[in-house]
């Protein structure tokens, strides 16, 4: 592994203004994504700043019912938390389907939020790709795409999915990332925090040049409200999804009082489905609304030569998450 | 906890704690013969192999050089001050500075699980933790489970079921089974400790058999507390 400055924070104003004397530094947390990244040579940091010692462990309740993740929660120690399985068992099912036990005994809430995408030919280092060399291409478009690969957000210069589980059932839930950097604090909301990759695929998320994330905020949960996430893949542990949905409903009866829906594996984004939602809101539970919703989260995708595959899986995955949740 | 028979109505007696065994033969054979120019590189290797089981010494590195940052790694209970480079990855300070080597390298990409230990008894991949990063941690490696001659029930499960073929993934399956094991929040059912030992890749494809010693080792740890 190539060599790097450390520096150890002890607290968040520390870590800051370690990072802020080096544009090529990194935080280092769990260190699932940073290190396996330092060592194919894909992020050269010229200065690490580990702030696995700063008070960003905890999980709390506040008074207006919204649940404030630390940056360091463990994956593990998330999807554990009696808050979590009892309010969000979308997310706490969704991080349990990432992953491993030990990488997720590792990986950290704010790492999660920033793993970089899975595409071979961006962790390659040899292939065209503009995430890692922008402006040199994408290989993926015309090469193999079948898995890691999108439907949704895709533009001519990126097409890699973006590959949490996690952060898939935050953005059915509504979240808020507050951040800390040289101009201060400010928070911002979930949903504009990753970023479509468009003309600029190596500017992956919202993040201003030094930012730290100290914290990940859901949105109070929705009374009454049963959730669920259904990942499809390859095989049944330690792989990403091929597809995947995070659905969150409330029912009066057979009617659908409120619904959100998210998507992972299809998306080169966490993929909010709002108009499904709105297809699904008032209306009875039966397997035409559901279908009727999938295909309106799917308007608009764009097939790949081995990917079109993830339109109906897409679909299926509402669907199928849907169902078992009302039945 | 001192016989393991095979099970199998051989009446084979093939491992014994307390008699001489294939390793200590090769220990008390000596290294000269070994080192003989006839001898296989794989005599060589299993008597380099030997020295590792002695007890490991404190070790203290003194004043740490320019680049170089101290830290305290607890390891198997003995306490070790070492002085590493920021960029010192935590599986190989322990199989080239204390020689525990136990812990295997495989992918190096946190994929085969194969370096998996325990950090303040948490599993964890260790080629992707950084040395530095975990200065004053208590560290748990395939060579602390036993005490002295006798296996931790996990270990011996696995002997007694056949769990590896080439065993190079063992240690690190091992180490997962004992986290999972002691893990209340972990089901005991079988598709449980399927998913749970996951990020264990076994190329030989024992996995069959690590099942059945998993589950084995449960029962005989239960019986156990």
């Amino acid at each position: 592994m190539r060599e790097f400055n450390y520096a150890r924070a002890d607290s968040t104003r520390q870590a800051v203004s370690t990072h802020g004397r080096n544009d090529q530094a990194a935080y280092l947390a769990g260190g699932t994504t940073l290190l396996d990244l330092v060592k194919i040579d894909i992020m050269r940091p010229e200065q690490v700043v580990d702030i696995n010692r700063l008070d960003l462990g905890g999980i709390e309740t506040l008074d207006d019912g919204r649940v404030r993740i630390g940056a360091l929660v463990t994956n593990t120690a998330l999807a554990r938390d009696e808050r979590i399985q009892r309010d969000y068992a979308v997310l706490s099912e969704a991080l349990l389907s990432g992953a491993t036990t030990q990488l997720r005994n590792k990986a950290t809430t704010a790492g999660n939020v920033m793993q970089r995408v899975r595409c071979p030919y961006f962790r390659d280092g040899v292939s065209s790709c503009n995430k890692r060399e922008p402006g040199s291409g994408c290989a993926a478009i015309e090469g193999h795409n079948r898995s890691v690969h999108a439907v949704l957000g895709t533009s001519e210069h990126c097409i890699a999915t973006h590959p949490s589980d996690m952060c898939v059932a935050m953005a059915a839930i509504g979240a808020t990332i507050t951040v800390e950097g040289p101009d201060g604090r400010r928070e911002i909301d979930f949903l504009d925090f990753h970023l479509l990759p468009n003309d600029t695929p190596e500017r992956e998320h919202n993040l201003k040049p030094g930012e730290l994330i100290t914290h990940v905020t859901l949105a109070a949960p929705l009374e009454n409200s049963r959730s669920g996430y259904l990942k499809l893949r390859d095989r049944a542990s330690y792989q990403f999804a091929l597809a995947s949905s995070a659905v969150i409903v409330t029912l009066d009866g057979d009617t659908i009082v409120e619904a959100r829906v998210a998507l992972g594996g299809v998306g080169t984004k966490p993929w909010r489905a709002f108009d499904a939602e709105k297809a699904l809101k008032g209306q009875q539970i039966s397997e035409a609304t559901f279908k009727r919703a999938a295909e309106i989260a799917l308007q608009g995708a764009t097939p790949y030569a081995h990917n079109a595959f993830k339109i109906p899986l897409g679909q299926q995955a509402i669907v199928r998450n849907l169902t078992t949740l009302t039945a | 906890m001192s016989d393991h028979h095979k099970g199998d109505g051989s009446g084979v007696e093939t491992f014994d704690a307390r008699s001489p065994s294939r390793r200590r033969f090769l220990k008390t054979m000596g290294a000269s013969s070994l080192a003989a120019a006839t001898a296989p590189a794989w005599a060589q290797i299993a008597q380099a192999g030997q020295q590792q089981t002695e007890p490991v010494e404190p070790r203290d590195d003194g004043a740490p050089a320019e680049g170089e940052q101290q830290i305290r790694l607890t390891v198997n209970g003995v306490e070790h001050t070492l002085n590493v480079t920021p960029n010192a990855v935590l599986l190989d300070v322990l199989r080239d500075r204390l020689m525990l080597t136990g812990t295997k390298k495989g992918c190096d990409q946190g994929q085969c699980g194969a370096c998996t230990l325990l950090v303040n008894d948490t599993a964890i991949n260790s080629c992707l933790s950084l040395a530095v990063s975990h200065d004053g941690d208590r560290v748990t490696t395939i060579e602390g489970l036993s005490s002295g001659d006798e296996l931790h029930p996990v270990q011996a499960a696995f002997w007694e079921h056949d769990a590896y073929q080439c065993g190079y993934c063992t240690s690190g399956q091992i180490m997962s089974a004992v986290a999972i094991l002691n893990d209340d929040n972990i089901g005991s059912d079988d598709a449980s400790v399927r998913e749970a030992m996951s990020g264990n890749i076994c190329r030989c494809g024992a996995y069959k058999n690590i099942l059945a010693a998993v589950q084995d080792a449960r029962g005989r740890m239960r019986g156990a507390s």
